[in-house]
């Protein structure tokens, strides 16, 4: 099964429970970690792979060939994303508005225009600690990251496992949307306070608008009231898990620690969590 | 010669628009005729990205050689450039008088973009 871990808000414990919870369960079954918070990713920190993103990952661009362009400008009106100018001669490309989406060379009469990879980031992949972990880091500048959040979630060279725990960049934009692309379940980690509720409500619309199945973690229970709570029982969504606002989870995330790794109890809870989970995505295929 | 001008109405008397992108109008001027033909700049005001570069294909499309605006960004400039588009920086008033001082040569020609993107 594949489930994201995903929410509007940052700051929510997305990286802490999916670290977790990929800890949890490294030991019993084949288990794939994939950060795909290019932007800012932060699993690393936690469990510790010896390797780095060493892997170039592109996104084709168009290039002309001058030899056949006769400047007819085509390419310039037919791009939505206005990536390209029309100029007396050959078009002038601005690559990082380029959405590569090839409607420029579909529509070149002249078959001027073919499409090259420009690197956007950086993959890294591997076992470390009994998991297969896989992540990306976007360059510095680059505008967007989907590319290499689809690169973060293709799996094709990677070993059969059993659970895929994505960990998604936080908000509800196309970075967001495509790391929750294709699970199978969305856990949605929230906060209980008003910041948390709010985007909450994004998050909960966008798994819908997705035709995904959802449910909430409730992080840090305990701290602000008890909206989040009335909101899933109005919502009929299913309250997943709460975690407790325990200060040795939070001294253990501050020192780099998996809390899973150290407490039993936690790791066991975790370990339920995911059978239930399993249990909501077999009801779900079913249905 | 023609030159463009971001405005927030389509008149001589209409103030410049501060922006260039996401101008409310661009008005392709004759000078010194002053006869003008106001383009309406809708789409690229509501343009999700690349406003500045849709906003210099008006102006190369409409066979201007000079742009007078506001503030100029780093794309949008890149854009102009490449079209050998000279561009002035107006920092208020109105479209008659920001031609008046272009004429009267008191216009500051900027050889950079002023601002950063999406400033």
């Amino acid at each position: 099964m594949k489930i994201v871990i995903a929410s509007g808000k940052g700051g929510t414990g997305k990286t802490t429970l999916s670290v977790n919870l990929a800890t949890a369960l490294a030991g019993v079954t084949t288990t794939g970690l994939l950060d795909c918070d290019v932007e800012e990713p932060n699993c690393h920190l936690y469990v510790k792979p010896a390797f780095a993103p060493t892997e170039p990952v592109g996104t084709p661009i168009p290039v002309v060939d001058e030899e056949l362009c006769t400047g007819c400008g085509l390419c310039a009106r037919a791009c939505e994303f206005n990536a390209l100018l029309a100029l007396p001669g050959v078009p002038l490309l601005l690559p990082e508005l380029c959405h590569n989406c090839g409607v420029c060379a579909y529509v070149c009469p002249e078959k001027a225009i073919s499409e090259v990879d420009r690197e956007v980031g950086m993959l890294g992949a591997g076992e470390v600690h009994g998991m297969y972990f896989r992540w990306g880091l976007l360059h510095v500048g680059e505008a967007r990251s989907t590319p290499l959040v689809r690169a973060v979630k293709d799996l094709t060279d990677a070993p059969a496992l059993h659970t895929v725990i994505i960990d998604a960049p936080p908000g509800v934009a196309c970075p967001a949307v495509e790391a929750m692309r294709g699970a199978d379940f969305a856990v949605l980690v929230t906060e209980p306070t008003p910041f948390g509720l709010h985007d909450l409500r994004l998050a909960v619309e966008t798994a819908r608008q997705l035709a995904m199945p959802c449910g909430v973690v409730i992080n840090r229970v305990g701290i602000g009231d008890s909206r989040v709570h009335d909101y899933c029982a109005q919502e009929d969504l299913p309250i997943l898990l709460e975690i407790p606002d325990d200060r040795r989870i939070a001294e253990a995330c501050s020192r780099g620690e998996v809390f899973a790794a150290v407490d039993g109890a936690f790791a066991d809870k975790l370990r339920v969590f995911a059978s239930d989970l399993e249990a909501r995505v077999q009801r779900a295929v079913t249905r | 010669m023609k030159v463009a001008i971001t405005a927030a109405g389509p008149e001589l008397s209409s103030p410049v628009d501060q922006r260039f992108g996401r101008a409310r109008y661009l008005l392709v001027v004759d000078v010194p005729e002053r006869t003008l033909e106001a383009v309406d700049n809708t789409a690229g005001m509501n343009a999700a990205q690349g406003a500045g570069i849709q906003a210099a294909q008006n102006v190369i499309d409409n066979k201007a050689t000079a742009l007078i605006t506001g503030h100029c960004g780093p794309k949008a400039f890149r854009a102009l450039k490449a079209a050998n588009i000279d561009v002035y920086l107006a920092s208020g008033g109105t479209v008659a008088e920001a031609i008046d001082q272009f004429e009267a040569g008191k216009l500051e020609q900027t050889s950079s973009a002023d601002v950063d993107s999406h400033w």
